[in-house]
């Protein structure tokens, strides 16, 4: 099991050179000079070769990836461009907001996805079953943005129900005040597509020849749904929760632009909009180490589900 | 390939010796045929598409920047709105204020907007239809009765209401959803079309060859994969600085060609032991031949799906990217851009504007993904 682990994370050292890679090439070559964007539209050549000098970009190619890697190593990106608040604060600090809102999202979506799905698996091949995948379909067609502006207007500006938008400072008040409604958007806009693939993975499993067996030694069909095919079943669902997360963290940044909840993925939005290159770059490095350990944390899980995995 | 008509040709024993079974595409185009989910869905995505030829070649719609009715012109249906209700932005002075917003109950700085209101309202300076007080009333006032008097009369002349609404400027909307449908669907194409070329040519490479290759090809595809896809769509938007069809097109199809790679990879690899790809060596066709004119043909349906698929994920990328304002440039409709107009507008009461280009997103990628499922349905049947 050691071993296992110490292997894949020996593995994931190539992947992350070339992450590093990746990121070193776009911001430093793609983009062009950062330090045009940096002094921005009013620079003279002066201007221009004090930033350079400061960025450390006039250095050789091969010592700015290296002081780039040591950046990595040590959490210290130095400052945001923009506010010039340090970049690691701005990432600790961001990261709680978010989950507040995503981890009860990411809950609730599992849980509703595998009752609809087992639900909807009960009456397989039937017009209901194909009627709920069109409006699964559908319901994945609108936008998410619609799906927002529709109840962010209805719900909170319209019917008063919910703060329209805003974010305080107590954990309380922000999961039961501010959070309920983002959580109820993003629950919208993911039920239809974790619906479709959850009902795809209970099908795989409902017409194995376990299934038969059971029917045959008649048990009923509500244990042999919720207690034999969930149980197989749980390995693809488990996947895909878990290796959504890290994604999740910057794909929730249009809830949190809307409703002003100060988290990871409105950061990087703001980032981009301020061409603020040191947030975007680390959080970039970072998430992608996230989904690497993530991945890992995912394989490890297996072997818990299944007994048949055995990892070597 | 097959044409389609070979799907009703009957067979009889004499053909025995020419008569083949029916292609991979002849037997996809019958199956296809009998779905009529399927065919309802493929009749739309059609429609759609000759829409946006009609509309790119300037045919239809290239009128849409014409200001044809008066600003925010409601829906026929609606009814025409009084000056009143349509805003401060129509030439009339306007008295009467519009019902205020129901109370929030949450919002912390209530009492405070309470006690500006009422002091603004205390005030004897003209109050547009916000209840604020406007400063240039009485000179704007002036400087219309003056354009008026000089015959720069264009408000008059402009339609009360318009069948599906007008935007802010007094556009129409059917012709600016239209508009905007082009280019949205045309960056979805072009995007998804590079994304499957740099996926399949990428694939091929590492599924024929294998070895040292296929590490390589795998290496780039872990690093591309380990950064989550839109984190990464928003890491190149940061760097590319401009805004541009072209700009977005190439951050979706460069961002893209991952899941391409992967089952083009896979198909390679499955086929380049096959006896027919043995035959095209032994009779000396090159790497290259063998890789697109032999081995591409019986793969190319996992292509066509995988593209199909993208098309969908990229259109709604663009709108979300046009929307944010990393997309389209200002001056190019998108529907993404109509979003973003309309999430102000729908404050005011303006809806039409969202319902059109969301209704509209919303039919063409239903019609789209429905067609994808039974696309892949009907030329993979094993998969279900």
């Amino acid at each position: 099991m050691l071993a296992y682990i110490l292997r894949r994370l020996w593995q994931m050292v190539p992947t992350m050179l070339g992450v590093v890679l990746l990121v070193f090439i776009l911001f430093n070559w793609v983009g062009g000079d950062p330090a045009y964007v940096l002094a921005g539209k009013m620079a003279n050549a002066d201007n221009i070769a004090n930033i350079r000098h400061q960025l450390g970009v006039d250095r050789p190619y091969y010592v700015q990836l290296w002081i780039f890697i040591q950046q990595i190593a040590t959490f210290d990106f130095g400052q945001s461009w923009a506010t010039g608040e340090t970049v690691s604060h701005i990432i600790v600090t961001r990261i709680g907001p978010s989950l507040t809102v995503l981890i009860p999202l990411t809950i609730l979506e599992t849980c509703f996805g595998i009752a609809l799905a087992l639900a909807i698996s009960f009456v397989r091949g039937s017009l209901t079953d194909r009627l709920v995948m069109i409006a699964c379909t559908v319901g994945m067609s609108v936008s998410i943005l619609v799906y927002i502006i529709v109840f962010q207007y209805g719900l909170a500006y319209k019917l008063g129900l919910f703060p329209v938008q805003g974010w305080g400072d107590s954990f309380g008040e922000n999961l039961l005040r501010y959070a309920p409604l983002p959580i109820l958007i993003g629950l919208a806009v993911s039920i239809a597509p974790t619906l479709r693939l959850f009902r795809s993975f209970v099908l795989d499993e409902a017409s194995q020849d376990y299934v038969r067996t059971a029917r045959a030694k008649g048990l009923s069909e509500g244990r042999i749904m919720w207690v034999h095919v969930l149980r197989n079943a749980a390995i693809p669902i488990i996947t895909y929760v878990m290796s959504n997360l890290p994604a999740l963290l910057i794909g929730a940044f249009l809830l949190e632009r809307f409703f002003g909840i100060p988290g990871i993925g409105r950061e990087v939005i703001l980032a981009v909009e301020r061409s603020d290159f040191p947030v975007i770059k680390a959080i970039t490095v970072y998430v992608a180490v996230a989904t690497m350990v993530f991945n890992l944390l995912t394989d490890l899980l297996y072997q818990a589900v299944d007994p048949r995995v055995s990892l070597k | 390939m097959s044409a389609p008509q070979f799907s009703s040709m009957p067979y009889t024993p004499t053909q025995h010796a020419a008569a083949h079974s029916p292609g991979l595409w002849a037997l996809a185009w019958r199956r296809l045929r009998a779905d009529r989910l399927a065919m309802a869905a493929l009749a739309v995505v059609v429609a759609a598409l000759l829409m946006v030829a009609l509309s790119a070649s300037g045919l239809i719609v290239s009128d849409w920047e014409d200001e044809v009715g008066v600003n925010y012109a409601p829906p026929g249906f609606v009814g025409a709105q009084s000056d009143a209700e349509r805003g401060p932005v129509s030439g009339a002075a306007v008295s009467a204020a519009p019902a205020p917003a129901p109370v929030n109950v949450f919002d912390p700085i209530a009492d405070d907007i309470a006690g500006l209101k009422a002091q603004a309202g205390a005030d004897d300076a003209p109050l547009d239809m916000y209840g604020v007080s406007d400063p240039l009333a009485g000179d704007l006032a002036k400087l219309r009765a003056g354009l008026a008097k000089s015959g720069h009369h264009a408000a008059g002349a402009r339609l009360q209401t318009l069948p599906f609404g007008a935007d802010k400027w007094g556009h129409d909307i059917l012709k600016k959803t239209i508009k905007g449908g082009e280019t949205s669907i045309v960056v979805g194409l072009v995007a998804a079309l590079l994304a499957v070329v740099l996926g399949t040519l990428f694939g091929a490479y590492a599924g024929y060859y294998g070895g040292l290759v296929d590490d390589f090809f795998n290496w780039f595809y872990s690093v591309f994969t380990a950064i989550p896809s839109v984190l990464m769509i928003l890491t190149v938007a940061a760097v590319l600085q401009q805004k541009g069809v072209t700009t977005i097109v190439l951050i979706l199809g460069l961002t893209g060609w991952t899941g391409p790679f992967r089952l083009m990879r896979a198909e390679y690899i499955k086929h380049k032991a096959r006896e027919y790809v043995m035959a095209a060596d032994a009779i000396g066709a090159s790497h290259w031949r063998r890789m697109y004119s032999h081995i591409f043909p019986n793969v190319s349906h996992v292509a066509l799906v995988q593209m199909s698929i993208l098309v969908v994920g990229f259109i709604k990328a663009e709108v979300i990217l046009s929307f944010l304002g990393f997309g389209v440039p200002v001056g190019v409709v998108s529907w993404g851009s109509m979003l973003n107009e309309s999430q102000n507008e729908l404050i005011l009461g303006k809806w039409w504007q969202l319902t059109a280009a969301s209704v509209a997103m919303a039919v063409l990628v239903t019609a789209f993904s429905l067609f994808t499922d039974a696309l892949r349905d009907a030329l993979d049947p094993k998969v279900k």
